[in-house]
């Protein structure tokens, strides 16, 4: 096996299986944009998974608001990026939540990467 | 005729647009990261380019998974930004040049590259936070833009070669357009970072140097590289890099560096910056 074809640690490719997956997942966030999605989702969360057709897995991870369980279920980061926005979280956030750092560590780990 | 006079790189992280609105160019975390764009505007300022080519890919704003074209093109009078699910500030429209567009599409198209064509387009962080940086009175300049995109969100990427013969080919593009014009070409994102799973934070210090130099004299170092193995050193998103590569490939042979800056961390990236002016 060549170098570049061994898995990389801790890393999803997100591609044609990951994208059929993860559908219904990236459709919902990609809803997101608008705010009056936003607005929906916030008022009935479950409604609003079922209008998607999220799969029970997709549904629990959104429920949870576990980032790992939604990459599992097919989530793009990009996409997902958006759902942790309605919460006000921030890319440190999620990264200290996939990490099972605190947000405080994770930043520490992010500036010690400069040394 | 229309002259590519040089090329600039930027990362384009969401929270830089945030911090643009709240001023922040003196804060403590900022100011390195800020400071090192006056120097950039005032080759800018010397120069005074008539269009930027923004090389960037977009986050879920413009496309969604349903149809997610490798490379897309604008060709609209102007382009709006969106709050993109996070309340980003909508700011002042861009403006377009269709007539450039279509002199560019017509040329990459003949060339072997078949973009999907855009007369309506949502531009997103990646496009506006480079356009913010580089100027921030755009506003008042009313400089022309062509966005770019190149996917990078669902593999598989096109590779760094492609990506660089794909900026050969809009060099030459831009500088077959008949009108007396002044073009600079964004490649935007990088450098290294990784949003997503348990190497979320990951940076390579080492690699992003390495892009730093050698995309100045060598940009053949990359062009054998794999996405993988882009990815390995990067990052998940630090594969943005092959925008850089492809505002490389238009700007032809030799190039001469007049600024650059590279900052640990903003928000999960390094960010790096240059400013290139082509001497070919």
């Amino acid at each position: 096996m060549l170098h570049h074809d061994l898995p990389i640690p801790g890393t999803v490719l997100f591609d044609g299986t990951q994208a059929i997956k993860g559908y219904a997942l990236n459709k919902m966030c990609y809803s997101f944009n608008k705010k009056a999605n936003r607005d929906e989702f916030l008022a009935d969360e479950e409604a609003y998974m079922e209008k998607y057709g999220l799969n029970e897995q997709q549904k629990q991870a959104i429920r949870a608001k576990v980032v790992l369980d939604m990459l599992e279920a097919g989530g793009n980061i990009y996409y997902l990026a958006k759902f942790a926005g309605i919460f006000g979280l921030n890319v440190q956030d999620v990264g200290a939540q996939q990490t099972g750092m605190s947000v405080e560590e994770f930043k520490e780990k992010l500036l010690r990467a400069g040394d | 005729m229309a002259r590519v006079i040089g090329g600039l790189t930027t990362s384009h992280i969401p929270a830089i647009g945030n911090a643009i609105a709240k001023k922040m160019f003196q804060d403590p975390y900022w100011k390195p990261f800020f400071d090192g764009y006056p120097p950039v505007w005032k080759w800018l300022e010397e120069v005074k380019p008539d269009i930027a080519v923004v090389i960037y890919n977009d986050h879920g704003l413009n496309f969604f998974l349903d149809k997610q074209p490798t490379f897309a093109i604008g060709a609209a009078p102007e382009y709006r930004n969106e709050d993109e699910g996070w309340g980003i500030p909508t700011i002042a429209p861009f403006k377009g040049d269709p007539e450039f567009s279509w002199h560019l599409i017509n040329h990459l198209v003949a060339d072997e590259f078949d973009l999907v064509t855009c007369q309506e387009m949502a531009v997103d962080h990646g496009f506006t936070v480079p356009m913010q940086l580089f100027w921030p009175n755009y506003e008042d300049l009313g400089i022309r833009t062509v966005p770019l995109v190149i996917n990078t969100v669902q593999h598989p990427l096109p590779s760094p070669r492609r990506c660089y013969k794909l900026g050969l080919s809009l060099g030459k593009a831009i500088e077959s357009y008949p009108e007396d014009a002044k073009v600079v070409v964004l490649g935007t994102g990088g450098l290294s970072h990784q949003l997503d799973g348990k190497r979320a934070g990951f940076i390579n210090k080492q690699f992003d140097m390495l892009c730093m130099e050698k995309i100045v004299d060598e940009p053949g170092y990359f062009l054998d590289m794999t996405i993988p193995e882009l990815v390995r050193e990067a990052g998940a998103q630090g594969a943005e890099f092959i925008l850089w590569l492809t505002m490389r490939g238009a700007l032809g042979g030799n190039v001469k560096v007049l600024h650059s800056n590279y900052h640990i961390p903003i928000s999960n990236t390094a960010s790096g910056l240059l400013c290139l002016e082509n001497a070919a």
